[in-house]
Order: structure tokens, then sequence, then C-alpha cells
């Protein structure tokens, strides 16, 4: 079955998903992988579907949903192989006062160390910023190497990061 | 129970992230200094007049002290309760039995993060005044109230403990 990435973004009110998913129902589009959210008050949704239907198809379905100021984006996309599964997984914590680069500083050390970021949020509170982010990092990388250069990061844009190992607990 | 022989406490403002007190190591302290022993009845009285207020850091008043105050015993998920005391130069003997729950911070009030604690904990300090030292052997609330203490001591908030990127939330209500 094809896989069709579908974005839905804009003004909040009651009844968006189950609108979104009644149309998809109807083409027997399966709702695999979604995540929605509210992003400074508007609703933010992305969803992995599997779907025989053309995208520009599925996409007219969700046209009426412009009126209500949501843009809705939906496409094709392939199918990849999961990766191996040997990479070491870690949560970064990193709080602040707010100002513009801290992502860009942060992610760009997680970046030279090979880290593959799987799970990210950021927020921004009475001028705290706080950025949660799961990263997956090739085996055999040196856990002090990657503390000391996030925390030197850290330091030059004036915030503090901590580095802990991501547990599964397998029950 | 923890007896308390302590002179009247002033309330004291109540700093939030990110000021930088609140992410540096505090420094241990004499217990039976006289400033010392005024900071813990000023924590007290910051928390009475604090709704919600479980426990109190220093550097949560701006004082980059190891002293720290609790009072678990208005809190539905408490089970061993020690009252209401002040502990100072605190450290942790054991802890086991983790369990993750969302916890809320006066020094972090736009947010709630869900956090891994023990739920099992031996701790011990000292009692401002006297000096004495004191082991609390506490589960549940009071031992997640502890650590979440003594965390801010080592300069650590609970957003530096969070299991993973959707654990933290915007606080829909701070009491």
């Amino acid at each position: 079955m094809a896989l069709l990435a579908i974005t839905v973004l804009g003004h909040d009110r009651p009844g968006i998903i189950a609108d979104v998913t009644a149309a998809l129902a109807l083409r027997d589009a399966n709702v695999e992988d979604s995540s929605m959210t509210l992003l400074g008050g508007f609703f933010a949704w992305t969803l992995v579907v599997g779907s025989e239907a053309q995208p520009a198809a599925v996409a007219a379905d969700l046209a009426f949903l412009e009126s209500d100021e949501l843009v809705v984006s939906v496409f094709e996309v392939a199918e990849r192989p999961a990766s191996a599964g040997s990479a070491v997984p870690y949560v970064i914590s990193v709080h602040g006062a707010d100002r513009v680069g801290i992502v860009s500083a942060i992610t760009a050390a997680i970046a030279s160390f090979d880290g593959n970021i799987t799970d990210l949020q950021t927020r921004l509170g009475g001028g705290l910023f706080v950025v949660i982010a799961e990263a997956d990092f090739p085996p055999g990388t040196q856990e002090e190497q990657l503390r000391a250069a996030l925390a030197e990061v850290g330091t030059q844009v004036g915030v503090e990061v901590t580095v802990i190992p991501a547990e599964t607990d397998v029950l | 129970m923890i007896e308390l022989d302590l002179p009247p406490g002033v309330v004291r403002p109540v700093v939030t992230a990110p000021e930088p007190v609140l992410s540096t190591r505090c420094s241990e302290v004499d217990p039976v200094d006289p400033d010392v022993v005024q900071l813990a009845a000023d924590l007290l009285a910051t928390m009475a007049v604090s709704p919600g207020c479980v426990g109190l850091a220093a550097n949560q008043v701006g004082v980059g002290w190891r002293v720290f105050s609790l009072d678990v015993s208005a809190h539905p998920k408490t089970r061993t309760c020690h009252g209401r005391f002040v502990l100072v130069n605190p450290v942790v003997v054991s802890a086991s039995r983790n369990e993750k729950a969302r916890e809320g911070c006066m020094s972090v009030p736009d947010f709630t993060g869900d956090v891994k604690r023990a739920t099992r904990l031996v701790m011990a300090g000292l009692l401002p005044g006297t000096g004495a030292e004191v082991t609390i052997e506490t589960d549940a609330f009071e031992a997640r109230a502890l650590q979440h203490e003594i965390d801010h001591l080592d300069g650590f908030l609970f957003l530096d403990r969070v299991a993973s990127a959707s654990a933290v939330h915007r606080r829909k209500v701070y009491l």
C-alpha cells in the first residue's frame, strides 16, 4: 500500500480530527503514525496514512477544511527500510533565557556526533525556552565527549544542557 | 515528626528559571549559623503562603546554600510523612523503585514534566539550629518531593530529568 504524508495546520476548533478521519475512512485510507499538538494555540497535525488513493484525490476530499482557515497538504512518500536498531538513544534537555539560535546551536552539535533526532519539542513560557530532544547516536559514541560538546555549546548560547541515556524498561 | 525550634520566618520572593542560581550547585553550610537558621524559618514562611507548595530549596529564594524545607502532609499522594521540616546539607543514602509521575515547580511556573523518581528513599541531613543529624526513611510522594528538592541544591530542575521529548507539558492552571 502506498503511503501518504498529510499535514493539517491552522486555527483550532473542536472536530478537526473527526472531520479529517471521516474523509480518510471514506477513502479506505488507514491512519498509521500521527502526531497532533497545539503550537502557540494553532492546531498542528502530521499523519502518515496507508492508502491506494491518489494524493490529489485525498487533497480534494480535505479541501473543505480550508474554509476554516486550515492549510492541508497531501503528498506521497516512499517507504524506507527501518534502521538497524543498534543506535544508542539519549534524551537531551535544554533550558534557558529565550534568544534566537538556541535550537540551531544545539542541533548542530548533535549532528556533529551523527546524532539523529527522533523526537523534539520546543516550548516557550514566560521567557524560559525549553528544548527536549531524543536522539539516536551511533554505537561507540563517547558519552563524555558528547556531554562536554553540548555543555560548551550551551554556554555559548546561555542555556543549561543535560544529557541522559534514554531508558527502556522491557517488562 | 521532626521537632523544629526556629525564629519567626519572613516571606522571601521566589526566583524563576532561567535565574542562574537555580542552575548552580549550592554550598554546604553550618546548620547552627544564625543566618542559616533564619533562612530555614524563611523557607517555611514562604512555603506557607505559596498555595500547593510542598517544598522549597534555598536557591529558589536566591540563596546558594544546601538547605530546603518540605511539608507534604496535605498532599493526597503522601503515604509516609515526616511533617513540616527543614534539612541542611542533605544527602541521599539509598534510593530504589523508580516510578514516573508529573511534577511542577514554583521556579518553572509555565511547565510540568514527567519524571522518574525513586519511591523508596533514605535521606540524611542536619537540622537547623541544633545541627542534629537525622535520617529520613520514606516513600511515595515524600520521597519524590525530597529528590526534587535535593536536585535543586545540585543545580537541576525537573526539566533536566524528564523522560522523553513528549514529557514536558504546558501548565494549564498554576495553583
